[in-house]
């Protein structure tokens, strides 16, 4: 049997000060698939997705990647293959101008220099910002500063993209824009955390509801967002 | 989180719900005190120990508890370490040619204890203290107002910025992976330059939410000058306790002084 | 682990004795009452959220670090930084808060111990950072990177300075041997300082790019006060440093004292407890020196303080925000 590109088995974290995050997370992602992680506010999709690429380690549980352990000594390697987009592009944009945060990845890869270029090209083309080469991140707007974030880590030729509440704080315009593009990356796996049922919708044909650190619901989002009684019990609305 | 502001443990003990102001004051002479205990009056210690200890009873902790956390500066020592065989004078041979000096130890000891106390007692204050009240302590004690406002501000937004240092920390590692059969890392200068423009960035956002700050404090009529309420005067219930640990410590000094070197 | 402390350079109480550590807090609290009313006169009524905020910068900044090599990681004390970004008093000020916060509320230095920490880290550091920026920045002058070159040698310089300062605190102490704690605090933090230097670099080229408008050039006024006292406390430093207080045998201060005292005291035991400023474990001679350097110091600041304003009487200068 082919390994899924992402297994979760039995994780389980608590905080430092003893407050439980996730209880024993199962999850498996074949490659390709659009998954989309919904659930109320606290109730552990950012967690869990800090673990996937092991900036949160767990005491419980097992992680795989495209069949790779999760350990202290694959986490270069698991990085390389799962790209987080985190939710406040601030956070990911550190060098004043556009061009070198989409460099990064690759440069801390050890790539070779028109490897780089090649990739940032590629990468900025993805998100449609091919222009924004030698703009200064900082001056950008929101929904620039997302899509610059997102090629930030789409020039690490990620297997899995993981993005955490992508359209939040978007306008419509912007927002759509995120959608077509996001749409437009093929065969991508995919993991979408949001609160924005409608994205979901359009972009995911699988749903995780969680709550309160576990996973309360596991299926096909045509299905599960009919169903109004479980979406209230979890604090969601239809959108 | 970094690190967690609340050394504070809320609580209701006789030295939770003392005067902020005579805890201050206390704290300090107290630790004045300790560094002008002569090296060699031994029974010192243990007497400053047990002011420390019934201080933590009347805080209602434990005293081991306290002893443990009081070793944090203990890695300090390093620095003190050369005392052991620089000082001059007798000196005790511990066999392959290693000579220990008398005066050089009880140096070193004296300053191990000395240290070990004083925090301790630096400890009692921030743990029995909530930070607005210590605030409002040093503002009593004439700290200069614009001291005490920086203090304030820097708590208020330490934890906030220091999540956002803590993202851009999560930020890069997330992009900080390796290829196969490459060195990763890229050069020192390189990986300095990316610190440094964190730091840039998060310059600029700091900077920038002074502004929205300052904005804020123009619309509920700041100009320039922090105002503050009057502080109560001192009741002669708290003054007399502030002065029952500075009365034993004063008791121990001199008797350090005079009797015990 | 056990280098932690050395590269923190915050001293926690117990390693410094009482009449050094009371000298710190004078010079101290001299040097920030100046700092006070500096900053009010230039800043205006902005300063308070703006230094306020920034000193919690700091202290998140100084989270940002870069792995050097088998584990270590260079990071940021930020001294320099500020001075470069707020001007020199303003940066006291900001420091002294971070140092000030980080002794009351995490034990990382202790109190009585902090008025030389604010001293180190806060004063002398931010003072000689800037000054030399300065100095470097006007002797470079029109090279295309002249005021990161200048910043870089600044914080390297302040970073250095600093913890020699620490070094001989802890020998007038008699905590710690000069011969020893001077060559360690100072080959250690030649290490450290590279990557102070960096980060303080790395940093200014990105507010250059994004925010040049917050770059300001140094005044004439600013840069004459600030070389006058970092020159004023390096004097005085290197005075300490020349006093037979540190040359001396680490316990030769104590010994002497202690030889000095059994004889005293056959006479008069009442001596040693008199508010006179003989204190147990110093003699006359080394307080003499101590208050002498103090004094000195107090007076170069003093000047540096005066005749800036003096020519400013004559020729009012424009005050930018951050200067």
């Amino acid at each position: 049997m082919c390994p899924a590109m992402i297994e979760i088995e039995g994780l389980s974290f608590s905080y430092p000060d003893g407050q439980r995050a996730l209880s024993d997370i199962s999850l498996r992602v074949e490659a390709g698939e659009r998954v989309a992680l919904v659930g109320p506010n606290g109730a552990g999709k950012s967690t869990l997705l800090l673990h996937l690429n092991g900036i949160l380690r767990a005491a419980d549980g097992a992680i795989r990647v495209a069949g790779v352990a999760l350990t202290d000594r694959t986490l270069g390697q698991i990085r390389a293959m799962v790209g987080l987009v985190f939710q406040n592009p601030d956070d990911q944009l550190f060098s004043p101008r556009v061009f070198e945060d989409v460099a990064f990845g690759p440069l801390h890869m050890g790539l070779p220099e028109d490897e780089v270029r090649a990739r940032v090209e590629r990468a900025l083309t993805a998100v449609g910002m091919s222009t924004y080469a030698d703009r200064m991140s900082y001056h950008l707007s929101l929904g620039e500063k997302k899509r610059i974030a997102l090629a930030t880590v789409l020039s690490m030729n990620p297997r899995v993209l993981a993005l955490d509440e992508p359209s939040s704080g978007l306008d419509p315009r912007a927002r759509r824009s995120l959608i077509r593009l996001l749409q437009g990356l093929d065969g991508q796996t995919l993991l979408i955390a949001s609160h924005d049922m409608r994205l979901v919708r359009e972009l995911c044909p699988r749903m995780v509801i969680l709550d309160g650190g576990a996973i309360v619901a596991d299926g096909p989002t045509e299905t599960l967002i009919e169903d109004s009684a479980l979406l209230e019990q979890h604090g969601l609305e239809r959108g | 989180m970094y690190r967690s502001f609340e050394r504070y443990q809320p609580g209701q003990s006789p030295l939770h719900r003392a005067d902020p102001r005579v805890k201050v004051v206390v704290t300090f002479a107290l630790i004045g005190g300790i560094a002008l205990t002569p090296t060699h009056a031994w029974p010192a210690y243990p007497a400053l120990w047990t002011l420390v200890a019934g201080l933590a009873a009347l805080a209602r902790f434990s005293a081991w508890r306290m002893a443990r956390l009081g070793a944090v500066a203990l890695p300090f020592m390093l620095a003190a370490l050369p005392l052991l065989i620089t000082v001059p004078g007798p000196a005790w041979t511990l066999g392959g040619g290693i000579a220990i000096s008398q005066a050089g130890l009880a140096r070193f000891v004296a300053i191990l204890l000395k240290s070990w106390l004083s925090v301790q007692v630096a400890l009692l204050l921030t743990m029995t203290t909530s930070f607005a009240d210590l605030v409002w302590a040093l503002g009593s004690l004439r700290v200069p107002g614009t001291l005490v406002a920086l203090i304030a501000f820097m708590v208020r937004y330490s934890t906030t910025l220091g999540e956002e240092a803590e993202r851009l920390l999560r930020a890069r590692a997330a992009r900080s992976a390796h290829a196969e059969g490459r060195p990763a890392g890229g050069t020192l200068f390189w990986r300095a330059r990316v610190a440094g423009g964190m730091v840039g960035n998060l310059f600029l956002r700091s900077y920038e939410r002074s502004e929205r700050v300052y904005a804020a404090m123009l619309a509920r009529g700041y100009a320039g000058e922090m105002r503050r309420l009057t502080p109560p005067p001192l009741s002669w219930r708290a003054a007399l306790a502030g002065a029952v640990p500075l009365l034993w410590l004063g008791i121990v000094e001199l008797a350090a002084m005079l009797w015990w070197q | 682990m056990f280098l932690k402390p050395i590269l923190a350079m915050h001293i926690p109480d117990g390693f410094l004795s009482a009449p050094v550590a009371i000298v710190g807090w004078l010079v101290t609290a001299v040097l920030v009452g100046l700092a006070l009313r500096e900053v009010r006169d230039r800043l205006g009524d902005r300063q308070i959220p703006l230094m306020g905020v920034l000193a919690a910068f700091v202290f998140a900044a100084q989270m940002i670090n870069f792995p050097v090599a088998g584990g270590t990681s260079g990071h940021l004390i930020g001294g320099t930084l500020v001075a470069v970004l707020l001007g020199p008093w303003a940066a006291v000020l900001v420091m002294t808060t971070v140092v000030a916060v980080q002794a009351l509320l995490f034990q990382d230095g202790g109190l009585l111990a902090l008025g030389f920490n604010v001293f180190n880290m806060g004063i002398l550091a931010v003072f000689v950072g800037y000054a030399v920026y300065v100095w470097a920045r006007r002797a470079l002058g029109a090279q295309p990177q002249a005021m990161l070159i200048a910043a870089a040698l600044g914080a390297w310089v302040s970073v250095e300075l600093a913890a020699m300062a620490t070094a001989l605190e802890l020998a007038i102490s008699g905590t710690s041997p000069l011969d020893v704690a001077l060559p360690a605090m100072a080959g250690i933090h030649a290490l450290i300082g590279i990557g102070e230097a960096l980060i303080t670099v790395g940093a200014l080229a990105f507010v250059r790019q994004t925010r040049p408008d917050l770059l300001g050039a140094p005044s004439a006024g600013v840069a004459r006060q600030s070389a006058l006292i970092a020159a004023g406390l390096v004097i005085a430093l290197a005075i300490a440093f020349a006093s037979p207080l540190a040359d001396a045998d680490p316990d030769g201060l104590e010994r002497v004292a202690e030889d000095k005292a059994f004889i005293d005291k056959a006479e008069d035991p009442v001596y040693e407890v008199l508010p006179d400023y003989t204190v147990p474990g110093i003699d006359d001679e080394a307080l003499t020196t101590i208050i002498a350097g103090v004094i000195g110091v107090l007076i170069v600041a003093g000047i540096g303080f005066a005749v800036p304003r003096l020519v400013r009487l004559n020729a009012p200068e424009k005050v930018r925000q951050q200067q």
